[in-house]
């Protein structure tokens, strides 16, 4: 009877050790599966588009006609661009600038109260940033737009790179706050003995060392900002053209797949066209994700 | 003495600078808040909130979010409950199972970083072409689906930002005792992380109750609370976003409501999880 009761024990622990390494397993091919699910899924809607036209025909076409067969992602892709790189280049000196502030010269209390500050901000949904966007930003850019003798509505690449650059802060922050912080205290302690003073220390060793963390971390900023969809579009302005300055309307690759999902099945190739889009927008994202990332790991084996 | 002087005004210039930016940090999420309560709060009322909007959300003037707000529970409530049945076996199978294997827990992790770069609207529009090819309709469960692997790789990275932490003798001196693997994931590493994984969830279901774009194409939108999972929803978020393009000012009065909501929805979530991190802190091994 005891010998039955063990044995019985010794299944059931073994049943269950295999049914949850099993459940396990699964996840684990799930997710490495999962981008390849994803670009193929992406890649077989749009390649019904590539029987027609190329891709460079596609790309660096400026003609948006949907209802004659007519798509060109240039002016796009140049929003894009245009709305991304403003971004990166407003947040990335405040980031830059509170990363060295905070791990460098500030009390704990102020990184105790600014820690949540990030945490909040970066847990803000998108569709927040844009109401404030529009409350607030474009306004605000119109107003800014008038000192330059322009008019512009405020609904502009500069809005939503304005709205995009607070969005992006707290992902940026917190990476440069984890390089700054990682970096051996021996080598400022170094500098500092030889008679550096404590912003030359700052400035000629820790940020060199830094650097190609801060590269990735300005890198992975731009994958974040590339695909922000709803925030950019509720301020951007939404008006297919190149835009050639930043007071003009601007009209983003993901602010296009959001603003005609509803419309896409009635046109033929609509549909095609924006999951190409979709999939500019996943490779273009992921390019710089991996080598942002990959700068990362490489700098790391080098210390 | 002069450049010392200057080297001395040089630090001093950057100090300014860096108290700036820091400043302008805080002084934004003020903006953001103080705005998003000063429009919204006026149009919060009791009836806003417990009712659904009457003569459709865009040009009904009457009625309230109570649509957004439930439709957005039963998402994101689904999403991170299908995604915790695969978040937490595959954290803990990085940690426990391939604990030695450190090539295979990398590539995973590299895996997860990568999809969790992945823009919302690319699993949006993946989420539709799924849905075409298997003949759904934007409904509920479209949406639980496509938020579910939206939010899979933030709360896994999350958990195994906790997981790792746990030193390596407690899990061997749970082997050493005879017990097996996913015994000692369960029943050791998890009852040791309890506030850790709840903070990972929380994070989760807040970046699921705020994503408008993943949902935009595959939850719908309507004006009833949906009674079954095959019936598209309402979301708090595209409930701001419809709303607010309306030209009917009470239309709008529900978006800045529903933003209002939505913000103390996110800012709970924010502030629990914070306690929760804290109270890992304090029961953690060292």
């Amino acid at each position: 009877m005891r010998t039955l009761v063990l044995t019985n024990f010794k299944l059931r622990r073994n049943l269950r050790e295999k049914l949850s390494t099993f459940w396990m397993k699964c996840c684990y091919v799930l997710v490495l599966a999962m981008p390849f699910v994803l670009l193929t899924g992406l890649l077989i809607k749009s390649s019904l588009l590539f029987g027609e036209k190329s891709l460079t025909e596609l790309i660096f076409s400026s003609e948006w006609k949907p209802m004659s067969g007519k798509f060109g992602f240039l002016p796009f892709i140049i929003s894009s661009l245009w709305v991304t790189f403003i971004s990166v280049i407003i947040a990335a000196p405040i980031c830059l600038l509170t990363a060295i502030y905070l791990t460098q010269y500030a009390r704990r209390v102020v990184l105790k109260i600014m820690q949540p500050v990030i945490d909040i901000l970066a847990g803000i949904p998108s569709v927040i940033y844009g109401v404030w966007g529009i409350i607030i930003i474009v306004p605000f850019v119109s107003k800014v737009a008038g000192w330059f003798n322009v008019h512009s509505s405020g609904y502009s690449i500069l809005a939503g790179a304005v709205v995009l650059a607070v969005m992006i802060i707290p992902f940026i922050l917190n990476i440069l706050i984890e390089v700054y912080r990682t970096i051996p205290i021996e080598l400022s302690e170094a500098s500092l003995s030889l008679g550096a003073t404590k912003w030359e220390t700052i400035k000629k060793v820790l940020t060199r060392k830094a650097f190609p963390g801060i590269i990735s971390s300005f890198g992975l900023g731009v994958s974040r900002a590339f695909g922000e969809t709803i925030a950019v579009l509720m301020v951007v302005g939404n008006v297919v053209h190149i835009p050639t300055g930043v007071f003009q309307a601007g009209y983003p690759l993901p602010a296009l797949i959001a603003n005609n999902y509803g419309e896409m099945l009635s046109i033929p190739m609509y549909d095609s066209a924006l999951m190409l889009a979709a999939l500019i927008l996943f490779i273009m994202v992921t390019i710089f994700n991996m080598g942002s990332r990959y700068i990362i790991i490489h700098y790391e084996k080098k210390i | 003495m002069n450049r010392q002087l200057l080297k001395k005004s040089e630090e001093l210039f950057y100090r300014v600078l860096m108290i700036i930016s820091t400043a302008i940090i805080i002084i934004a999420l003020l903006a953001i808040i103080i705005s998003i309560l000063v429009k919204g709060l006026p149009s919060l009322s009791w009836s806003m909130i417990t009712q659904i909007p009457k003569g459709g959300y865009y040009f009904g003037k009457e009625g309230g979010i109570l649509n957004a707000i439930i439709g957005s529970l039963y998402l994101s409530g689904g999403a991170t409950l299908l995604a915790l049945g695969v978040s937490l076996p595959l954290a803990l199978y990085m940690n426990v199972h391939k604990l030695k294997q450190k090539n295979v827990v990398n590539i995973i992790r590299f895996f997860l970083d990568l999809l969790w770069g992945v823009p919302s609207i690319v699993y949006g529009a993946f989420g539709f072409t799924l849905m075409v090819l298997l003949g759904l309709r934007t409904s509920l469960l479209a949406g639980i689906l496509t938020v579910t692997l939206f939010i899979i790789p933030i709360m896994v990275r999350s958990m195994d930002e906790v997981l790792k932490t746990v030193p390596r003798g407690l899990l061997e001196s749970a082997f050493s005792l005879g017990s097996t693997r996913s015994e000692t994931a369960f029943r050791v590493m998890l009852r040791q992380c309890i506030p850790g994984i709840i903070t990972a969830i929380l994070l989760a279901f807040g970046r699921a109750i705020g994503d408008a774009a993943a949902v935009l194409f595959t939850a719908g939108y309507t004006d009833y609370i949906p009674t079954s999972l095959s019936q598209p929803t309402a979301t708090l978020p595209l409930s701001v976003f419809f709303q607010l393009s309306s030209p009917i000012p009470e239309v709008q009065n529900r978006a800045y409501a529903s933003a209002v909501v939505l913000t103390v929805i996110v800012l709970i979530i924010s502030i629990a999880s914070r306690g929760f991190s804290i109270k890992y802190q304090k029961n953690r091994i060292k």
